[in-house]
């Protein structure tokens, strides 16, 4: 709920930023696809792990709006995301950032890959039939 | 009354499972006086306990169909006005229900084993003993924290309804098909406990069928909860990487493991000791899956109540179980060692490689639905781990179990040739570069990834139907393996085609407009109101056109629940097999003009087209099996001479 308010107090507050109308879908359409791609790597804040680009709530509508403004205005993808991290933190982001806290995150799924196949390589060479003799 | 007979049986339930678990686990004793006695105690009283589960179940259901809002579980989740179908559905669409379905089907695996299961008698006692101890446990939860016979008074005139999107056939079946398959792997979970504690390593052919059944509803289920989340949640996505979607794929992914590592040991002795700890694992994610979803650390269409008291609850039985059954396979698991050998290339290497990459798929699942929430617990960090995560760490750990799939089924028992498995293969390889090269054609964009998913999904088809055709003649249930990996396949085939090449189109539309998306042609009719049984819906009319001539109407819809207070959309959708047309209706925009989606998903059918393959080369397996028993019954079943 604070999230709602926080973001509808931002609103207010950069109603300036709002004042120029930006279209639903950019006419151009490599830039719409950038935009369709940015959205989807984005969370909507209020809903079940949806991004702003598949969620009907409000929010998202009004985030995807932003998004189509910093586009038009000439921001690149990289500023976007930073400017929305900065207001709402990573959680915005659906690709957990690579960071110290996260690190683990990553590596965890190939360690256990990893470490499994050397288990199963260990596992094989033991039961060759001469190695298994001196047992 | 009828509450108070539910709870009655409850409580019966409760104490024969008691019994259960004590005399099943003293009949597993080898020379002691009693333990033929025990286990004529184990077995009958596990039958009571399963007939007493039925009752109260029965009496849930009858509350339920009946409007009986006395009962506090039926006065928040029903409503007179709703159609049978979804009073009886919503028996377990609350938490209450649901985990009396759990139990339910806890009773069912437990009297299956003790009427049907094969290996020996101790073996069986024992399995039933922990059996009961499962259900001990669970039936405490249920009359302590979560009593679904609670009574209210005064009972209210009328039911709060339950929540609209789950007012739908594909979740009726859902929920229960899902529980068959979780609860199901406690069956292979309480051999695989029995085994250690009797020291007996033949439990796999007696847990097998078990597994398979639990394998197969498992599949069916998430099958289904996927369909339903694509139809009913409007946007056309089939998998959200949701935690509680994760939560079932977990258990899939460790049950499929154990499906093919408890080959090898029934076949050649081979992984007796992983084997084992695969089947206390899957059972494991079925419950910390429980947990996740039903404790309320996650919010969900899933979590229907969060109460920190069955969090706890949950939690500490988790630990006791999983802690338990650990503690007994390091204690145990010593003295179930296997001799057995085998050459580096051979089938058993090849299912063990698999259980490699299909474990490394589940860490991946299992530390990016639970590492959040660890994180956020430790240090109040709150972090997103959506799709992408998984498109990098899932995706090509799964990619590359798809591509050693085909050698698996090519490879001999202890000893393998891999060069003739490569040459048998040729063929296949043949496939998967007319189906690279088809999709470069046909398909736009064109993408590599793409290319790769087809190539892989046409290596495993060709690969299955090389193993069909080497099998000519052989027995159904020798087919089961190239079913199933052709199933994948398929399946392959409709997640590629449906993220890849989705058109989409978002239009306002007044009467008489039109819209194109994908090469279909769409003219807007209006919007008329329609009843249905207990909502009011606002359906609008699409007509799919070809030149001037309407092929079909196509009727999207958005629903009010007056009972719930809720708005739910209803989609429509044409299928023809190669591609979904899928319609939601969206706003109302003034004079007569409404938002309109439109997707077009290519080959959206044949990601469950592909499970059903799956599950049916399940059934291949467990019909053989079950044809074997009938032809040989076990010794058990004899009379001992």
């Amino acid at each position: 709920m604070s999230r709602i308010l926080l973001f509808l107090l931002l609103l207010t507050a950069s109603a300036p930023a709002f004042a120029a109308p930006v279209a639903d879908t950019f006419a151009d359409r490599a830039t719409e696809t950038r935009a369709r791609a940015l959205q989807r790597q984005l969370r909507c804040l209020v809903c079940q792990g949806e991004s702003i680009d598949e969620s009907g709530a409000t929010l998202a509508a009004d985030l995807r709006h932003l998004v189509r403004q910093q586009i038009a205005d000439g921001q690149s993808d990289r500023q976007i995301k930073d400017y929305l991290v900065a207001r709402y933190g990573v959680f915005i982001l659906m690709q957990p950032p690579l960071q110290p806290d996260t690190y683990l995150l990553w590596i965890a799924p190939f360690a256990v890959l990893i470490g499994a196949g050397g288990i199963a390589f260990w596992a094989i060479r033991r039961a060759r039939p001469t190695g298994a003799e001196p047992l | 009354m009828l509450g108070e007979l539910g709870q009655l049986a409850l409580c019966f339930a409760l104490g024969l499972s008691l019994v259960m678990a004590v005399a099943g686990l003293l009949g597993a004793r080898a020379d002691a006086p009693n333990s033929e006695l025990a286990r004529s105690i184990a077995s009958a009283s596990t039958m009571g306990m399963m007939v007493f589960v039925v009752l109260a179940f029965g009496v849930l259901l009858t509350a339920f169909v009946t409007s009986d809002f006395s009962i506090a579980a039926v006065a928040n989740n029903s409503h007179t006005l709703k159609p049978l179908i979804y009073k009886i559905t919503g028996v377990w669409g609350n938490h209450e229900g649901s985990m009396l379905l759990w139990v339910l089907v806890l009773s069912l695996y437990a009297g299956a084993v003790a009427a049907m299961g094969r290996g020996g008698a101790r073996l069986t006692s024992a399995a039933l003993g922990v059996q009961g101890l499962l259900a001990v446990a669970f039936l405490l939860f249920i009359l302590f924290t979560s009593n679904p016979f609670l009574r209210l008074d005064p009972a209210p005139f009328e039911g709060a309804g339950l929540n609209p999107l789950l007012q739908d056939p594909g979740l009726a079946i859902h929920p229960p098909m899902l529980y068959a398959g979780y609860v199901g792997l406690s069956a292979s979970f309480s051999y695989a406990a029995a085994a250690l504690i009797v020291g007996e390593a033949g439990w796999v052919r007696a847990a097998r069928p078990f597994m398979l059944i639990a394998w197969i509803a498992l599949t069916c289920g998430i099958a289904l909860g996927s369909w339903w989340a694509y139809y009913e949640l409007g946007w056309g996505g089939f998998w959200f990487w949701d935690p509680v979607e994760n939560a079932s794929l977990m258990p899939w992914l460790v049950a499929t493991a154990l499906l093919h590592s408890a080959l090898a040991t029934e076949k050649s002795g081979a992984f007796r000791t992983w084997t084992l700890l695969l089947a206390i694992g899957g059972f494991s994610l079925s419950l910390i899956g429980t947990f996740l979803v039903r404790s309320g650390v996650l919010s969900s269409v899933h979590a229907f109540a969060s109460d920190p008291t069955r969090g706890f609850f949950i939690m500490v039985l988790i630990f006791v179980a999983i802690g338990g059954a650990l503690g007994l396979f390091a204690w145990r698991a010593p003295t179930l060692q296997g001799g057995a050998t085998f050459e580096t290339v051979s089938r058993e290497s090849a299912l063990l490689l698999n259980n490699v990459f299909l474990v490394g798929a589940c860490a991946a699942v299992f530390i990016g639905t639970l590492y959040p929430l660890a994180l956020d617990a430790a240090t109040g960090q709150k972090i997103s781990v959506g799709p992408p995560y998984y498109a990098l760490t899932f995706a090509p750990i799964f990619f590359a179990l798809l591509l050693l799939v085909p050698f698996g089924p090519q490879l001999g028992w202890r000893r393998g040739d891999h060069k003739a498995a490569f040459r048998a293969l040729l063929p296949a390889l043949g496939v998967a570069g007319v189906a690279a090269v088809a999709v470069l054609a046909i398909a736009s964009p064109r993408t590599l990834t793409g290319m790769l998913s087809f190539a892989v999904a046409g290596w495993l088809i060709g690969a299955s139907i090389l193993d069909f055709l080497k099998r000519k003649g052989a027995r159904a249930s020798a087919f089961a393996a190239a079913l199933a990996h052709a199933g994948l396949g398929v399946t392959l085939m409709g997640v590629a085609g449906t993220t890849l090449w989705r058109s989409e189109a978002l239009d306002v539309m007044g009467p008489g407009e039109t819209m194109k998306v994908g090469p279909y042609i769409l003219r807007f009719d209006g919007v008329a109101q329609v009843r249905g049984p207990n909502f009011q819906a606002t359906q609008a009319q699409l007509a799919l056109m070809d030149g001037g001539r309407v092929v079909t109407v196509l009727r999207p819809e958005k629903r009010v629940y007056p009972a719930e207070g809720q708005e739910v959309a209803d989609t429509a959708i044409r299928t023809t097999v190669v591609r979904d047309l899928y319609l939601a209706l969206g706003d109302d925009r003034g004079n007569g003009r409404w938002t309109v989606r439109a997707y077009v998903s290519p080959l959206a059918p044949f990601i469950w087209l592909g499970a059903l393959v799956m599950s049916a080369g399940g059934f291949l397996s467990l019909w053989g099996r079950l044809r074997v028993k009938l032809a040989a019954p076990s010794p058990v079943t004899q009379p001992a001479e």
